[in-house]
């Protein structure tokens, strides 16, 4: 039997990420490896901005530790659908949390994109919002069109619930925006804006 | 089974893991659990100045850490030696950020391990640690806890280093399989 190709989406995933950044005020970024990396700091760096280059699966985590230990601000997780599928099991964590100002965004083309467009299991028929509400998540949303984006948007600031958003995003691969490498350079940036000394 | 109580001679050490950890001013514990960290993990979960976060898998929990020292707080993972296993790739995280990183290592398939399934993972923990970059150091005798948990809390969280301590066998005790 051949696999079910489901390609993710139409929307544009540079476009959406923009928008979703708009007057970001006190957000906080933790990116997935690969493309959502590149896509937020094509929308422009920011101090506020944590870039994972690999640890493949531990965006999700990251940014659940970091709206643990700063509750009062809210913070976006933006990763892929491969990203997501390695970190399955950190679903399960976070929605025992449930921290209120956490917010997944899971730009899904349904392919492993990095690595030369192979279909995923999100591709291949496993749906990440379904997946998400079997573990409790309060709010899931499936963003298809547009208009979406912006409800989307003063969710991630409302810091009213838990939330993880899929985003259906055409499987293209676009021009790499390459944010800095240095883990502890962006590390030591993240913190000082927040106040926090290097040791 | 192992025995879980911190009282008793030699047994003082169950509790000296957790008021190392608080002392050391650690805010979140996260965890896979094991059977020589119940009394951490229940002093954990009972202190509302913790969180205690249980994973699904171990590597959830340096991600985690990660996350948290960002937003300026100290954690621990507490795991298994089998654990460390799953950790090996996620612990780059730690190396290429150098951020602080301390955990507390049960160990099995170390001493009088009735099941060999253990063995090959509990032979590697300390040396796969060390291959990518987390300093060790191992306690066998109960006083040994606690000042080796407070020197590694020192490196990790004022010198940003990734350090284990691991708990030997002859320490947590035999387990018991047949009654």
């Amino acid at each position: 039997m051949s696999a079910i190709n489901v390609p993710g989406g139409t929307l544009e995933r540079r476009g959406v990420v923009a928008d979703l950044l708009r007057e970001r005020g006190d957000l906080m970024v933790v990116t997935g490896l690969g493309s959502p990396s590149y896509d937020v700091m094509a929308a422009g760096d920011h101090d506020l901005n944590y870039y994972l280059w690999a640890a493949m699966g531990s965006s999700m985590t990251v940014g659940l530790g970091l709206a643990m230990a700063q509750p009062d601000r809210p913070v976006l997780v933006v990763t892929g659908d491969g990203e997501s599928l390695m970190g399955f099991g950190a679903l399960a964590t976070i929605a025992l949390r449930r921290p209120r100002n956490l917010s997944i965004v899971i730009l899904d083309n349904g392919h492993f994109g990095e690595t030369g467009m192979q279909p995923s299991h999100a591709g291949q028929g496993i749906e990440l919002t379904r997946v998400a509400e079997a573990c409790g998540f309060p709010v899931v949303d499936l963003v298809t069109e547009r208009q979406g984006v912006e409800p989307l948007r003063r969710r991630i600031h409302a810091k009213e619930s838990l939330n993880l958003a899929v985003v259906k995003i055409e499987a293209v691969n676009l021009p790499r925006a390459l944010p800095p490498r240095d883990g502890v350079y962006v590390k030591n940036r993240f913190r000082a804006a927040l106040g926090f000394r290097p040791a | 089974m192992v025995s879980d109580t911190a009282e008793g001679p030699g047994q003082s050490w169950r509790r000296d893991v957790f008021d190392v950890l608080k002392a050391a001013g650690v805010k979140h514990i996260v965890y896979v659990p094991d059977a020589g960290h119940s009394t951490a993990l229940r002093l954990a979960e009972a202190d509302p100045e913790i969180n205690a976060v249980v994973l699904t898998t171990e590597e959830e929990g340096i991600g985690y850490l990660a996350g948290a020292w960002l937003g300026g707080e100290r954690g621990a993972l507490l795991m298994q030696s089998s654990g460390v296993g799953n950790c090996i790739n996620t612990l780059g995280l730690v190396a290429c950020a150098r951020f602080p990183f301390l955990t507390v290592v049960t160990m099995r398939g170390d001493w009088a391990e009735f099941n060999q399934w253990q063995n090959p993972m509990g032979q590697a923990t300390e040396a796969a640690l060390r291959l990518m970059g987390v300093m060790t150091w191992r306690a066998d005798d109960p006083k040994d806890v606690a000042p080796l948990l407070r020197g590694a809390a020192t490196m990790a969280f004022e010198g940003d280093g990734a350090c284990a301590v691991l708990l030997g066998q002859r320490l947590i005790g035999e387990k018991e399989w047949v009654k």
